[in-house]
């Protein structure tokens, strides 16, 4: 796991020429990379956008209003998540700045709804302060 | 040691007793090994030194401490479990996948006071004989685990870590690992498979009791990170002392975690036992927003079985015997335990009379279908029908039959499956289902079909059409 | 009273006792509690346990109710029930049955109704994601998702939802297709490969109900061991591409017998149906090939319907070949190895007859006497697991039977005979000479050839006679392996056209040569032949059995069985 967490910040995903070359220094086979590359939410096998952002979805945020901190979000930074589908989690805007999906429980529960950005943490993300927060990103 | 001064806006409530949080929100206060043991802090790593490993553990079972993540078990007889003629080196893992949804305390000792952890840390595996530990962190902590990795190399410097510790013969190394999302990775064995290399799946149990056969088949002590920093406390003050804090059987402080529908939620250190739901909500929380009332409350994240407002619970034997209610539960292991729920990881999430449940428990069955990690039948495909009733319920089209099926599916999965994940995603849908009824009927009668009754069913309806 | 006392019987070092719905039976210690059961008669219904494989306890199916003896507060006794044994306290949460050893004083109940709760509910489970595919399913009729549905399930569905969609008929290796629909994620098939056959290619992809069982598309199953895969497979998940929708198995007829692909003498099933076979499995035998066998012994059997195939005897007349009826054959044969005596004659024989062929070539050599007696050694490359280099099934049996020290090493001094004119007619049995040498050049200058095929060759080509014999397939007859077991050979087809059985054709030429009397049983012939072969003495045909019996040391082990029982020793697999 570390390597591949390093191979994502180097590459911003984990692409089929990195599983290769994970499984060959741990002298491991590729279909063993490729069993944890696609359990784990974290290694993202297509390309995001310059900036990704998480919202977390789960029972507190959600009731905190997540889902419209979500259309906000999308609203403002141009993207279209109509294909979002279980195998194609990530959307990303037009200009590839943008790329966002869901995260489950991101452990702030007392100050939802919360974000992602990057690897920057952002709370209490209502709708009304999404566009402070992306203008914050160029 | 001077008495903590907190952050305007953050500083505790009354009914608080700051062990393991003293320094979160701290004014003056950060994260480097100058602060901590300008404060005292390392004294106690020394003290444990002094003693031998069996005299720490004693403290420890002395202490009553119970494991903060989420089951509740004796720390010290959990430590004992390794064989004692174990010839293998024994590990320790700090569980810092802090995931379970309505938890939000792990982060804060971590961002803010990691050397507290490590102390407990260096100072459990002293105790257990642990050369080697690792704190498992989850892949959505990046500052933390950078955090974790400079406290560690700070300690170092300071031979507080590594090799010949205090120039003692004590050898110990600690390693972060960064976890990559995955909520299962907080199961125990789970962790150690992740650990490992391996897809997270949990083990059987028997054969793989970690204590015995855990990391790499050697006997492993996995514990939550707040737990570890009691142990730090318990040495400091001993183990009968620190068992005169909170209530019998349910000793020291926990830190609870509160959101939903209160005015104030957010994180507080209290005395086990010592504060109960009704004050929590009210008095310390602020209470339920105007003119709501409470309808339900989740009270130990949301693997754990909801409580309705207006239940009574009949708690205790022989002459001890009494009815409470809700507000009157005390926030501890046993009692919650006793009133069908159970104290769990302290997130307790707080639902007032605004909130359908269909559509509560449908956003709980999502995070569980996704969490899953497919390696047993039942929760495999349990966890994901549940969830597609509940979706279909939620965006109009349930049936009369759903509420009975929602219940069976969870009776077929709780106790047939590898690990408590099972009960985990099945107690959420056999408690809410029992225990509001009503809610679940309106999204089976005909006259609400085809309706989204909730807003936020447009995410579950959309998940439909696919 | 100590528990270690009472009357019941008492537990020794090695036994414990068990009570399997309501009886009490002993069993090893450390037996695991699914095999303590099926010892009582009491079949736990499983999917992802396996004998010869580690035990994930992940399909829940073999879930049982589970209870033992409380244990007596100090100062206290043991409550005993009516057999003497401590009470059982039951528990009110189930166990798996695989992977949990019996302990003693243990009780298990199989047919309880929290037993019985547990295998509805993970049936229903199973089902409710898997596609109605039984119409197009090559399991159809072996599936335990169907048998078990049978008896353990509900009988009718209320998934109303829609179902997981997964990938379908995938091409994961050149002789296996996937379905991931299928796929009941017992994870056999990955085990398989690890554990046994070391070529760790299978794995599971994403997460929860979306698990799909793929490989990674640079490395395909392509071993030569993929098909086990197949059998151990519980669904229609994994099958062979060879076998795919070609016959269902309720119409086929299974008959036991021994591959003849190598020396190891794999034990088989053949199935077949009129005559023709649609594949092949491997028995389970824990003294040659444990449950499995290699790919290419598996499709062997295409041989036997390739296009040139002989079904007629043959005779030259000129430059090419006339059919002829048998008795002219026969007559033809006999007539012209006569006219040469002793060592003018040569035989070269074949190791992939059987015992009893063989024996009757013994018998003509001795008619014929001639000390010119030979098979060919075919050795090839032999693998770690199952594989054994020599490729010829009963090598052992033609060392014992014609007293060969080293088979093949007369071979050489036979093809100078030929060429220098002293071996003047050659008998060859079952073998294409022509790869060891014996051309057209070599062969020419014999005066009289005969040969004996399955298939066209060279050889049947260069000869005066073409005899059409039958394969392995379709006669009986005893082998001898390579770790010196003899084992039967069952008839599963008949010979096609007007090809023969070698057995009899042998004796009609003892006959025809020296007026022997034909042997009706397979056997009396055996009996004969075990009388003067000093391996076989004692033994009859019929006491040979299923499994076969070890005649020979031959001190050579099995790469694979080694690997096993080390594996039973520590635990890990029962074996």
């Amino acid at each position: 796991m570390p390597l591949l967490h390093l191979l994502q910040q180097e590459y911003g995903h984990i692409n089929e020429e990195s599983v290769n070359w994970v499984a060959e220094k741990l002298d491991i086979e590729p279909i063993n990379v490729l069993e944890l590359v696609t359990f784990y939410p974290g290694f993202r096998q297509t390309a995001p956008g310059k900036y990704h952002i998480r919202v977390c979805r789960t029972l507190s945020c959600a009731m905190a209003g997540c889902y419209e901190t979500m259309e906000k979000f999308c609203e403002v930074a141009g993207i279209d998540r109509s294909n979002v589908s279980h195998h194609n989690p990530i959307a990303v805007s037009e200009d590839g700045k943008f790329s966002i999906e869901f995260a489950e429980c991101l452990a702030s529960c007392g100050t939802g709804p919360v974000c992602l950005i990057g690897d920057e943490f952002h709370e209490s993300v209502k709708a009304d302060n999404v566009a402070e927060i992306i203008g914050k990103y160029d | 040691m001077e008495a903590p001064k907190y952050i305007k806006g953050k500083e505790p409530h009354k009914s608080e007793y700051r062990m393991i949080f003293r320094n979160v929100d701290r004014r003056g206060w950060d994260a480097s090994i100058k602060s901590y043991i300008a404060d005292g802090g390392y004294r106690d790593l020394k003290k444990a030194l002094k003693m031998k490993p069996q005299e720490v553990t004693d403290e420890v079972k002395t202490s009553g401490l119970r494991g903060r993540g989420g089951a509740g078990f004796p720390t010290g007889v959990k430590w004992g479990f390794i064989p004692p003629n174990n010839k293998k080196p024994v590990y320790l893992i700090c569980n810092a996948d802090e995931s379970e949804p309505g938890t939000f305390k792990d982060r804060y000792i971590v961002h803010q006071d990691p050397h507290q952890l490590i102390e407990g840390m260096l100072i459990s595996c002293y105790a257990v004989g642990a050369k080697v530990a690792y704190i498992y962190i989850r892949e959505e902590f990046p500052e933390g685990a950078k955090i974790l990795e400079g406290a560690i190399e700070e300690a170092r410097k300071k031979n507080l870590l590594g090799k010949k510790i205090l120039g003692g013969k004590f050898n110990c190394e600690i390693y972060v690992h960064r976890g990559a999302g995955a909520y299962i990775c907080g199961e125990e064995t789970g962790l150690i498979e992740s650990l490992e290399g391996k897809r997270p799946y949990p083990r059987i149990k028997p054969p793989y009791f970690p204590a015995a056969l855990g990391l790499y088949m050697c006997p492993t002590i996995v514990n939550n990170v707040e737990s570890l920093c009691h142990v730090k406390h318990i040495i400091a003050m001993g183990g009968r002392e620190y068992a005169k804090i909170g209530t019998p059987r349910n000793t020291g402080t926990r830190i609870l975690c509160v959101s939903g529908d209160v005015i104030r939620p957010g994180y507080f250190e209290v005395e086990v036992g010592k504060i109960t739901m009704g004050e929590l909500i009210n008095d310390v929380c602020g209470g339920l927003r105007k003119g709501r009332k409470l309808k339900g409350v989740i009270p130990g994240g949301s693997s754990a079985k909801v409580l309705r407002a207006g239940e009574k619970y009949t708690i205790g034997t022989g002459e001890s015997e009494r009815t409470i209610g809700i507000n009157e539960i005390p926030m501890d292991f046993d009692t919650l335990a006793a009133c069908g729920s159970m104290a769990g990881s302290g997130g307790v999430i707080v639902m007032d009379d605004s909130r359908d449940m269909t559509w509560i428990l449908n956003n709980i069955n999502t995070f569980y279908a996704h969490e899953s990690c497919g390696q047993c039948t039942p929760c495999r495909e349990g966890s994901l029908w549940m969830k597609k009733i509940t979706d279909r319920m939620v965006s109009g089209a349930g049936v009369p039959s759903d509420l009975k099926t929602l219940t069976s599916v969870g009776d077929n999965i709780a106790g047939r499956t590898i690990c408590a994940f099972g009960e985990a995603c099945a107690w959420p849908t056999q408690s809410f289902v029992a225990k509001f009824p009503e809610d679940f009927k309106k999204h089976t009668s005909r006259r609400n079909a085809g309706k989204e009754l909730n807003p936020e069913s447009k995410a579950a309806a959309a998940g439909l059409k696919r | 009273m100590n528990l270690l006392m009472s009357p019941a019987n008492k537990q020794t070092e090695d036994l414990v006792n068990v009570q399997v719905d309501g009886h009490w039976i002993q069993v090893k210690r450390g037996t695991r509690m699914i095999e303590a059961c099926k010892q009582a008669s009491a079949e736990v219904p499983h999917y992802c346990y396996h004998p010869k494989l580690s035990s994930p306890g992940n399909c829940r199916m073999c879930l049982v109710e589970m209870g033992m003896p409380p244990r007596p507060a100090p100062g206290q006794e043991a409550e005993l029930d009516n057999d003497g044994h401590a009470k059982i306290s039951w528990m009110p949460r189930p166990v798996i049955a695989c992977a949990n050893t019996v302990t003693e004083g243990m009780g298990i109940r199989t047919q309880s109704t929290l037993a019985k709760e547990c295998r509805e509910g993970v049936m229903e489970f199973l089902l409710i994601n898997h596609p109605l595919d039984c119409p197009i399913c090559d399991q159809a009729g072996e599936c335990t998702l169907q048998e078990y549905s049978v008896e353990h399930g509900k009988g009718e569905s209320r998934f109303l939802e829609n179902k997981v969609k997964k990938p379908k008929n995938v091409d994961i290796g050149p002789r296996i297709r996937l379905d991931d629909e299928r796929c009941v994620l017992c994870s056999r098939c990955v085990r398989f490969t690890q554990e046994i056959v070391d070529d760790d290619v299978l794995g599971f992809v994403d997460r929860g109900s979306h698990n799909v069982l793929t490989i990674h598309p640079d490395k395909p199953l392509a071993n030569n061991y993929s098909l086990n895969t197949v059998d151990i497979c519980p669904v229609g998940a994994l099958t062979s591409n060879d076998f795919r929708f070609k016959m269902r198995v309720w119409f086929m007829r299974e008959t036991k017998s021994i591959c003849n692909g190598c020396a190891r003498g794999c034990n088989i099933l053949i199935s077949s149906r009129e005559n023709k076979i649609y594949r092949q499995t491997p028995r389970e035998n824990n003294e040659v090939n444990s449950s499995w066998m290699c790919d290419s012994g598996r499709l062997n059997y295409h041989l036997l319907e390739s296009d040139a195939r002989l079904t007629d005897p043959m005779m030259k007349k000129g430059k090419s070949h006339e059919t002829v009826d048998w008795p002219q054959a026969i007559r033809s044969t006999a007539e012209g190895l006569l006219k040469y005596k002793g060592d003018e004659v040569a035989i070269i024989a074949s190791a992939r007859m059987t015992n009893e062929e063989l024996y009757l070539v013994r018998v003509l050599a001795d008619t014929l006497e001639t000390k010119n007696v030979d098979t060919l050694k075919c050795h090839g490359e032999g693998d770690d697991y199952l594989n054994h280099k020599d490729r010829r099934p009963n090598t052992n049996g033609a060392k014992a039977i014609l007293k060969l020290r080293s088979p093949g090493s007369r071979v050489n001094s036979i093809k100078k005979g030929i060429e220098s004119g002293s071996i003047k007619a050659l008998f060859v049995y079952g073998e294409n000479i022509e790869s060891k040498g014996f051309d057209d050049r070599v062969l020419s200058k014999l005066k009289f050839l005969v040969s004996s095929h399955i298939l066209a060759n060279p050889t049947a080509k260069l000869s005066d006679i073409v005899l059409p014999g039958a394969s392995y397939a379709e006669k009986r007859g005893s082998m001898i392996n390579a770790t010196g077991r003899l084992q039967l050979l069952n008839k599963a087809i008949e010979p096609p056209g007007n090809s023969r059985d070698d057995w009899e054709i042998l004796q009609d030429l003892n006959r025809a040569m020296d007026g022997k009397d034909f042997i009706y049983e397979l056997a009396d012939l055996f009996s004969e032949m075990a009388s003067i072969v000093p391996v076989l003495k004692g033994l009859t045909l019929s006491g040979i059995g299923e499994k076969g019996a070890s005649v020979i040391e031959t001190g050579e082990t099995i790469p694979l069985l080694e690997r096993e029982a080390q594996r039973v020793n520590q635990g890990l697999i029962v074996g």
